[in-house]
């Protein structure tokens, strides 16, 4: 296990729950989406953890939980050795400047009536940083350097420029508060291909100069390899396996991962036709309504009659990895 | 496979007239497609694979859109010369359509069983008791639990992807001797998408239908595909069988793309090489070869004179005037 001053974020056992209500006048609570059930990981300095999974399963939810832009219902959020779940005004303020946020949409995150350069020097005015207003103008033009813009283009505005553009933006006005964690929530799924790279290596470029640790949430397992040191893999609101990039992809052992790999097809006829995939059955049932015991049970080509009665828990294997799976207690 | 192509595309150009000026969507794509195979368009967004799938079904709105010229051979019949109603008795029938977006695609104050049995009244004349019969069969096919159940439900009590085998069974009621899948899984989970695209692989081979399949993904393509067409700024750029193209993509584009996608099985701490720039904007097209602005091996020639589609060997074409 690591050193505590090596960790930046410990989440343990975080749960969001919304309500689901009836009724204009009296709302009635008539159920819960558990969109996270008990979700726990580290993630260390200058470290990029993948979280990933399919549409639903919590992976945004998680994210802006730790940001607490959203109500935690049950957990703990330490980051930088501290609890900010329970955080309000001033101190949260602090923190959530040493955390930001890239979206997944370039075009919806930026507000379309800002130049570029207010778009960046926003967070810096928000949180009193970046000293006089010439100041201000001298950081915006070097964050958008830094991003792969050009100085001048600060006095345009989002429409006139590209989505991989866009994407550098929204990037440099995260940047713009020195923050230590980013989150970047599906950074790179509306972009195109031969964009992807451009932005994808931008992280990797600005990771290794600021040292910044990434929490990097994609449904794309091919981008996430690319990226990230460490995977995390949710179904339904929990995590059903954490591992290092090279165990998770060599030797997969929840039969979800397993599941989640052998759908992605490798740009390769010949390797494709010696696979001869088979997908699984099923799609992700709702979050209001869970299955007992396991939550992939129906959907699982091991299922055992324990697994539809009891969840597993995720257990610790030797080799630092984690699996939450009947097959493997560990 | 037989040697006389079911679809012949050649020179297809569809503009659209917008206040910027013209946008050459499609600009001079030729491609054919045999029956029983499983052709691949492949390209970014906006490279102009839903223009041309929409034009040869003849589905642009005109204003804006107009096919300017180029032919569309099906059987032997030039559809872009035949009138609406014939055109409607082919769309539907013998060609059939498959969206990325199965709800906009579905009507949902229609039922599933209505919806599904439709094109057989319609182009078959079948009566609707019978056609609910068949139409039983039909989600049957399409791997829908229950289908005698779930006959009289409506679109929004599916989940995406049972709206999507709900469109496969619409797309196949009439036995099309050839269906375009448009991005048809786009939308849907990892693990529901190679679900559909396996189903609609298996069930075009079953029937013999050959299968127009347009997608931006690479893996997809190399998963299911026999030959593979490459389009750039509304144009085909490469074109052959999909073995050759991965084992040697012959233009620049087409490597740039492989470089740029990262992969499984990819050496890992390998950076990503990515094309530089961006595709150009299509109402004003730079003279010569469209991606000569990004391409590693422009040449001086590359800028003033358009490449044509060439064959590099019988089988496999490229549009470019270098020789690597
Ligand atoms: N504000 C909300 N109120 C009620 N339910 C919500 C809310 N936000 C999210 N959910 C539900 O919580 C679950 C998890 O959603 P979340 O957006 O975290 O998923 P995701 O993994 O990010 O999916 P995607 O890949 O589609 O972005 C879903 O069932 C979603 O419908
Ligand atoms: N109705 C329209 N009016 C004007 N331009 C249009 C219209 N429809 C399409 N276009 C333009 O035609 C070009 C090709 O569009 P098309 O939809 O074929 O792209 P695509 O390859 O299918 O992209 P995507 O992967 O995003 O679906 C685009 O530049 C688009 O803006
Ligand atoms: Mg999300
Ligand atoms: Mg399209």
């Amino acid at each position: 296990m690591s050193e505590p001053t090596d960790t930046i974020l410990q989440v343990e056992n975080l749960k969001v729950h919304f309500p689901v209500t009836q009724g204009i006048v009296i709302k009635k609570e008539v159920g819960r989406v558990r969109a996270v059930d008990g979700v726990s990981f580290t993630l260390k300095r200058g470290e990029t953890l993948g979280l990933v999974g399919e549409s639903g399963c919590g992976k945004s939810t998680t994210g802006l939980a730790i940001l607490r832009m959203l109500p935690v219902t049950e957990g703990r959020i330490l980051f930088e050795d501290e609890d900010i779940a329970p955080m309000e005004g001033r101190q949260l303020r602090a923190m959530r400047r040493r955390m930001q946020m890239v979206y997944q949409d370039p075009y919806g995150s930026l507000n379309p009536r800002m130049t570029v350069d207010d778009i960046v020097s926003e967070p810096l005015e928000v949180h009193g940083l970046g000293g006089t207003k010439a100041e201000r103008r001298e950081k915006v033009s070097a964050l958008l350097e830094l991003v792969g813009l050009r100085r001048d283009m600060g006095s345009r505005y989002p429409h006139e420029f590209s989505g991989g553009q866009r994407q550098r933006i929204g990037i440099a006005r995260a940047l713009a508060v020195e923050p230590a964690l980013v989150i970047c929530d599906e950074p790179v799924s509306a972009l195109d291909v031969s964009i992807q790279a451009q932005v994808v290596n931008l992280f990797e470029e600005l990771q290794e100069r600021l040292g910044l640790s990434y929490l990097f949430i994609a449904h794309d397992l091919a981008v996430v390899r690319q990226i990230s040191d460490r995977i995390a893999v949710m179904y339904l609101g929990r995590i059903v396996e954490i591992a290092t990039r090279d165990a998770l992809y060599r030797e997969p052992l929840h039969p979800y991962t397993q599941a989640l790999l052998g759908a992605i097809p490798i740009p390769d006829p010949e390797i494709e036709k010696a696979r001869d995939f088979q997908p699984i059955v099923g799609e992700v049932p709702s979050a209001m309504r869970p299955p007992e015991g396991c939550r992939f049970h129906p959907r699982c080509p091991h299922a055992m009659a324990k697994c539809k009665v009891e969840l597993p828990p995720l257990v610790e294997m030797a080799d630092g990895r984690a699996v939450a799976c009947h097959l493997h207690p560990g | 496979m037989s040697d006389v192509p079911l679809l012949s595309i050649d020179g297809l150009t569809t503009h659209f007239r917008t206040e910027r000026g013209v946008v050459r969507a499609v600009d001079g794509v030729s491609f054919d497609v045999r029956s029983g195979e499983t052709v691949a368009v492949v390209g970014e967004s906006g490279s102009g694979k839903s223009v041309t799938a929409l034009s040869v079904l003849r589905l642009i709105a005109d204003p804006p859109g107009r096919i300017v010229s180029g032919e569309v051979r099906f059987d032997g019949v030039d559809l872009v010369t035949l009138s609406d109603p014939e055109m409607r008795a082919v769309r539907g029938n013998r060609i059939a359509m498959i969206f990325q977006e199965p709800m906009s695609s579905l009507n949902p104050a229609l039922t599933i069983g209505m919806q599904v049995a439709e094109p057989l009244n319609r182009h078959r004349g079948m009566g609707w008791p019978e056609a609910r019969r068949h139409a039983v069969e039909l989600l049957r096919k399409v791997q829908i639990p229950d289908p005698e159940k779930r006959l009289d439900s409506y679109p929004h009590q599916f989940s995406g992807g049972m709206r999507q085998r709900v469109m496969i069974a619409m797309a196949l009621a009439c036995g099309p001797r050839l269906l375009i899948a448009d991005e048809p899984t786009t939308a849907l989970d990892v693990t529901v998408q190679s679900q559909i695209l396996s189903l609609l692989k298996a069930l075009t081979r079953e029937t013999g239908a050959a299968l127009i399949l347009i997608t931006h993904d690479l893996g997809v393509v190399a998963r299911y595909a026999d030959r593979v067409n490459v389009m750039y700024a509304g144009r085909i750029v490469e074109s052959g069988p999909a073995g050759a193209i991965y084992a040697r993509p012959r233009h620049p584009y087409t490597r740039g793309l492989m470089a740029s996608i990262p992969r499984l099985d990819g050496d890992v701490g390998r950076r990503l090489v990515p094309i530089p720039g961006q595709p150009p904007d299509l109402a004003a097209l730079p003279a010569g070869c469209p991606f000569a602005p990004r391409c590693v091996n422009v040449m001086d020639r590359c800028r003033v004179e358009r490449p044509p589609l060439a064959p590099v060997d019988p089988t496999h074409s490229k549009a470019c005037w270098s020789d690597v």
